[in-house]
């Protein structure tokens, strides 16, 4: 079982940090206490209470947790297959694939920020790990920004794409959730699911949360091109064997 | 501090970016757009909306006979003004619900819809010079902290959260305000209507949006005794109209970039820069500063290659806003901190880029964007990157200062987190205030070299693009690494070549 580790294993000691909408005062201290002792935390201590506004008070505190983990139990999927260079991914397909790998990306739905699938993509690439475009095997798409699904989908079977990336970074009221469970029931209603390789990838996305979608994979902030096509690369013989 | 530049090779640049404007000035002059002739009704007091939310300047565009648009949208509507005796926004209403169609007034002679028009326009006219009046007044007697001055984003979809965000932030020290507009909103080709509260990502940019936080922000203004400035996004297809409604409710800056939309967001490119010139023409009539957004060629690419690139659309960017006729103190031209916090001496690069911007536009509001691409979930690095942009800032004395939040690279600004984003960058301007007064590069320094790098390298660019022609540069990739054609992208069919009686009445007002 594991806590968290202030100075001394197992002392549980956490920081916090929020704002309450009430003007500083005394009392504002002793609200922020208590609502960390509801939390279940022991030991709270209020180490800084101060007006950020006219009617909102900011707390910094330091607390105890009483819960523990079994992280021995624990299950936790992993997308990241040993690292592959840009050279192996590429003999890998040549190999076992023996023609180029259809992949398209986009930015789905409303959102506008394309640095995520950019980096995946472009030429360039993502701290000096260089971008699909850049790979002998892979024919990219990159379809830009705020793509319909419906026109993602429809380009899918098109151009016949092998690895499809969807990428939102836009989190608020749950709208790439949407989106990215949208692109899947539409694939799935074309009978294209089974036959593309489908990631997503955001500032948010861990794999639990892309196999909870029905996603093949997802990649999180500070991801590498070269991850991304070494999952493509590996799973593509399965798809075309 | 005062780096030693090469004065000629600024003054060749200055030249460069007047011969890649020419030719781009005279295509706009023969053209106009959908979008600038909705902000020619907008000014004349047309607003409201018809079925399926139609905006009533779009519908009543839209009814123009295609032979009839490239004259304009004034004769046709001042021929109605004239026939049915309405006023502006009444007429348009009449329109909208079909009571009445532009192409019914047939009969009436021109002299006498100019008369109407030329009438209504001055009245408008007169609003919008009210407006920047009120303005200068308000800065007289609630005076704004010195620069740089800071500038908080809200944006959380629903405009009256964004009211209670905005006004604690300028109890916690902004000075200026801007909206996030929902994502997306560059590329609709109308305004939307009325009071909002969903969005992604922000907050649609409307007329009654702007309205709900220009009144409490001109509250919290009088309680704090300083003048809180309001901004929003004008940058994609309804730049004019943007440019329109914020004349009319007094936004004091506008984000405003002459290329922006077509890189970024694949905008067509004549659309862009003839919608550009109106809304700068507006812009500079009605004392707005104009935020430039070369902090895009940072996020996209790598910081320190792109730095003659960032100075370059600088150089574009004053031509064409001089063009339209804004002063210098209305341009506030953009930079970002973005280089790699990994990267040895970064920093220094950062003084170099920041300082070279400053002695080059010295009457510029310069505009500083803070670090997004290198934030991470560790938003304590985060706070600590922030504070050295902040620092930046003061010592190269930065005008518009757009403050870095730690958690930038996780959500939307919770409300604490502008509140610690503002201290920092309080603490820090205050504790090296004057910092850059007393410091002196050494000559032939690192960070003067890097300066005379980056001019050079610009130079070389500014040549390049006025050799091939601006269009022809953007089509070949020269900006951001991006292609984009002169008839593609969004946005095109709403372009059309003036006819030889093409008018537009606030072009004379404006002028």
């Amino acid at each position: 079982m594991i806590k968290p580790y202030g100075d001394t294993l197992n002392d549980g000691k956490v920081q916090l940090s929020f704002t309450l909408p009430v003007p500083w005062s005394e009392a504002a201290d002793e609200a922020a206490r208590q609502l960390v002792v509801k939390m279940g935390f022991a030991d709270v201590q209020v180490a800084e209470g101060r007006a950020i506004a006219e009617s909102f008070s900011f707390f910094v505190v330091y607390a105890a947790t009483p819960q523990a983990i079994d992280f021995e139990s624990l299950a936790v999927p992993s997308v990241k297959t040993h690292k592959m260079t840009m050279e192996e991914i590429d003999a890998l397909i040549e190999e076992r694939v023996g023609r180029k790998v259809r992949v398209a990306g986009a930015c789905i739905g409303t959102d506008a920020h394309t640095v995520g699938i950019d980096a995946i993509l472009n030429m360039k690439g993502y701290q000096g790990d260089y971008g699909l475009e850049r790979y002998k095997m892979f024919e990219t798409y990159n379809l830009g920004s705020q793509v319909a699904v419906e026109d993602l989908v429809r380009f899918t079977k098109e151009k016949k794409i092998d690895a499809l990336l969807a990428s939102q970074v836009v989190t608020q009221k749950g709208s790439d959730v949407k989106n990215f469970t949208a692109l899947v029931e539409l694939l799935e209603a074309e009978g294209l699911r089974d036959s593309v390789i489908l990631c997503c990838g955001g500032p948010r996305m861990t794999s639990l949360l892309a196999t909870e979608l029905g996603y093949d994979a997802g990649f999180g902030r500070g991801t590498l091109p070269s991850e991304v096509a070494a999952f493509i690369a590996t799973r593509m013989p399965h798809r075309v064997g | 501090m005062e780096l030693q530049i090469d004065r000629n090779a600024v003054a060749r640049c200055r030249k460069s970016a007047a011969a890649i404007a020419d030719p781009v000035q005279a295509f706009i002059e023969r053209h106009s757009t959908v979008s600038v002739e909705r902000s020619i009704l907008r000014l004349l007091g047309v607003d409201g909306v018809g079925p399926g939310d139609t905006p009533v300047p779009n519908m009543i565009v839209e009814s123009l006979d295609a032979s009839e648009l490239p004259n304009g949208i004034a004769i046709p509507f001042g021929r109605a003004l004239v026939q049915t005796g309405l006023e502006p926004r009444a007429l348009g209403e009449r329109l909208a619900s079909g009571g009445a169609r532009l192409a019914q007034f047939g009969d009436v002679p021109n002299e006498a819809a100019r008369g109407a028009i030329v009438a209504a326009a001055r009245a408008a006219f007169d609003r919008v010079l009210a407006r920047r009046a009120e303005r200068n007044d308000l800065m007289q007697q609630l005076p704004q902290l010195p620069p740089p001055l800071l500038y908080m984003i809200v944006a959380s979809g629903n405009i009256y959260e964004d009211r209670t965000a905005a006004v604690a932030a300028a109890e916690a020290g902004a000075q200026i305000i801007a909206v996030i507009r929902s994502t997306g909103q560059s590329l609709l080709d109308f305004v939307p209507y009325g009071p909002t509260t969903e969005g992604f990502g922000g907050t649609y940019a409307t007329q009654a949006n702007f309205a709900i936080v220009r009144e409490a922000l001109d509250e919290a203004s009088r309680r704090l005794g300083r003048y809180v400035m309001l901004t929003n996004y004008a940058s994609g297809l309804c730049m004019p109209e943007i440019a329109a409604m914020a004349a009319l409710e007094r936004l004091d800056m506008l984000l405003n970039d002459s290329m922006y939309g077509i890189l970024f967001r694949d905008i067509n490119m004549k659309r862009t820069f003839v919608d550009q010139h109106f809304s700068r023409m507006l812009n500079a009539a009605s004392g707005i500063i104009i935020n430039t957004g070369e902090d895009n060629y940072l996020t996209t690419a790598d910081a320190v290659e792109q730095a003659p690139a960032v100075l370059a659309s600088q150089f574009i960017n004053e031509e064409l806003a001089r063009r339209a006729g804004m002063p210098d103190r209305q341009i506030g031209l953009g930079d970002a901190y973005e280089i790699d916090p990994n990267l040895e001496d970064g920093f220094l690069f950062e003084v170099a880029q920041a300082q070279l911007a400053r002695q080059i536009f010295p009457d510029s509001p310069l505009k500083y964007m803070p670090p997004t691409k290198h934030m991470t979930g560790d938003i304590f690095k985060g706070h600590l990157i922030d504070a050295m942009f902040n620092l930046t800032s003061v010592m190269t004395g930065q005008t518009i200062h757009l403050c870095g939040i730690l958690t930038e690279a996780i959500h939307t600004p919770f409300l604490g987190d502008r509140a610690l984003s503002l201290e920092n960058a309080r603490y820090i301007m205050r504790t090296a205030r004057h910092f850059g007064d007393d410091v002196v590069p050494k000559p032939g320094g690192r960070i003067e070299r890097r300066a005379a790098d980056v001019l050079s390298e610009c130079e070389i660019l500014l040549e390049r693009v006025a050799a091939r022609g601006l269009m022809q540069s953007i089509e070949a990739g020269v900006f951001a690494d991006v292609k984009r054609s002169p008839e593609g992208g969004r946005g095109f069919e709403g372009v059309f070549e003036r006819a030889p009686d093409y008018w537009n009445p606030f072009e004379e007002l404006l002028s």
